[in-house]
């Protein structure tokens, strides 16, 4: 950085576009499963401009301290999510089912803690 | 001359330490995150290379000098890295373009050396061939979709290959050194690595639709510290100043 070579493209940032700039990577969801796990994880996501780059991508900023021996990524838009405004109609009937929960075994105590 | 395998040591570890310096540069400034944190990996990759030839060159030295003392206190002049890694980081696509042409020899040397007489440059060796592997993918990849990327990036890729290319040369010039390390079975000679770099190097720079210069001169005078580039005494006074300043300075 400190060599005496400046650089051809200094100013080439500020220069006017014409149109938006269609810079910005997708955006990819992560999964990865790990040494014992067996099923993949999300972990997170990132940005990248194809798929092998995005597993590439997950490689350096997911599995650096040896996290995973599997991974998968997704592109965001990708992924249907149910919506939170349903979070009543989805979820909340269970609530009053509490025999759907099985709390109701008396467990050995040889089976120790669960 | 010293000790060949002294030598040999630390082309290894200085290339290593030079790129390795270099490439961390941009840590903090890269375009895009993952790009900063794939560097930053590839950095750390680099260094860690350069604790073990470095501490091996101590070794066989003896007297007394480790790997960061070889770092930090040798000037210019004993350096032996070759003038590619020292080239500055330009702009993204000129850093990638030196790590693409410098991790293409840097995987072949590693694994011709896997099968080195000398155990522990072989163990290196092998250590180090998992690290590049994924060094060479990533700026392969990179230097590929750039290349053959928008009429911009293309342009600066092809500026890069014309700029570095004169010194690809240097990575396979045979010297004395090279010739002692052949006659104990330690290392191959670098020229007979350049047909298989320069086939490799077509089948990409053909992805990428770029266009190899068609002159072959090659600057010399890195790996046998002859002759410098101006560009390396400005990275060591930043890489090693605080040595300089508060020498055995530590944690």
């Amino acid at each position: 950085m400190s060599s005496p070579e400046s650089s051809p493209y200094k100013d080439s940032e500020a220069s006017p576009h014409e149109e938006t700039r269609k810079t910005e990577w997708p955006l990819w969801e992560v999964f990865i499963r790990g040494q014992h796990g067996l099923s993949h994880r999300h972990v997170g996501s990132l940005h990248a401009p194809d798929a092998e780059m995005a597993i590439k991508n997950a490689r350096d900023v997911y599995t650096r301290r040896n996290e995973g021996v599997s991974i998968w990524v997704v592109e965001a838009v990708h992924i249907a999510a149910s919506s939170p405004e349903e979070k009543g109609s989805l979820y909340e009937p269970s609530n009053d089912k509490v025999y759907r929960h099985p709390t109701f075994f008396d467990i050995p105590d040889e089976v120790g803690a669960m | 001359m010293s000790d060949p395998l002294f030598e040999f040591c630390c082309r290894m570890g200085d290339n290593t330490l030079v790129l390795g310096h270099r490439v961390s540069e941009w840590c903090g400034v890269a375009p895009v995150l993952e790009e900063d944190i794939a560097l930053a990996n590839t950095a750390l990759d680099l260094i860690g290379q350069t604790q073990l030839w470095l501490g091996l060159a101590g070794e066989v030295e003896g007297k007394g000098r480790d790997a960061d003392k070889l770092a930090f206190h040798r000037d210019v002049w004993d350096f032996r890295n070759v003038l590619l890694a020292e080239q500055p980081n330009g702009d993204f696509g000129q850093t990638m373009m030196r790590q693409f042409l410098f991790d293409s020899w840097h995987l072949m040397y590693l694994k011709a050396l896997m099968s080195s007489s000398h155990e522990q440059v072989a163990a290196i060796a092998e250590k180090s061939v998992k690290e590049v592997t994924y060094h060479l993918e990533r700026s392969t990849d990179t230097v590929i979709g750039l290349g053959d990327g928008t009429t911009e990036s293309h342009e600066r890729m092809q500026k890069a290959l014309d700029r570095l290319y004169p010194f690809v040369g240097e990575m396979f010039i045979d010297d004395e050194v090279d010739a002692a390390m052949v006659e104990a079975g330690i290392a191959p000679d670098p020229s007979s690595l350049r047909a298989e770099y320069d086939a490799h190097l077509d089948t990409v720079l053909a992805e990428a639709t770029l266009t190899k210069p068609e002159d072959d001169f090659a600057h010399k005078g890195g790996k046998t510290g002859v002759r410098h580039t101006e560009h390396l005494g400005h990275m060591l006074t930043q890489m090693q100043w605080l040595q300089r300043a508060y020498p055995d300075a530590t944690w």
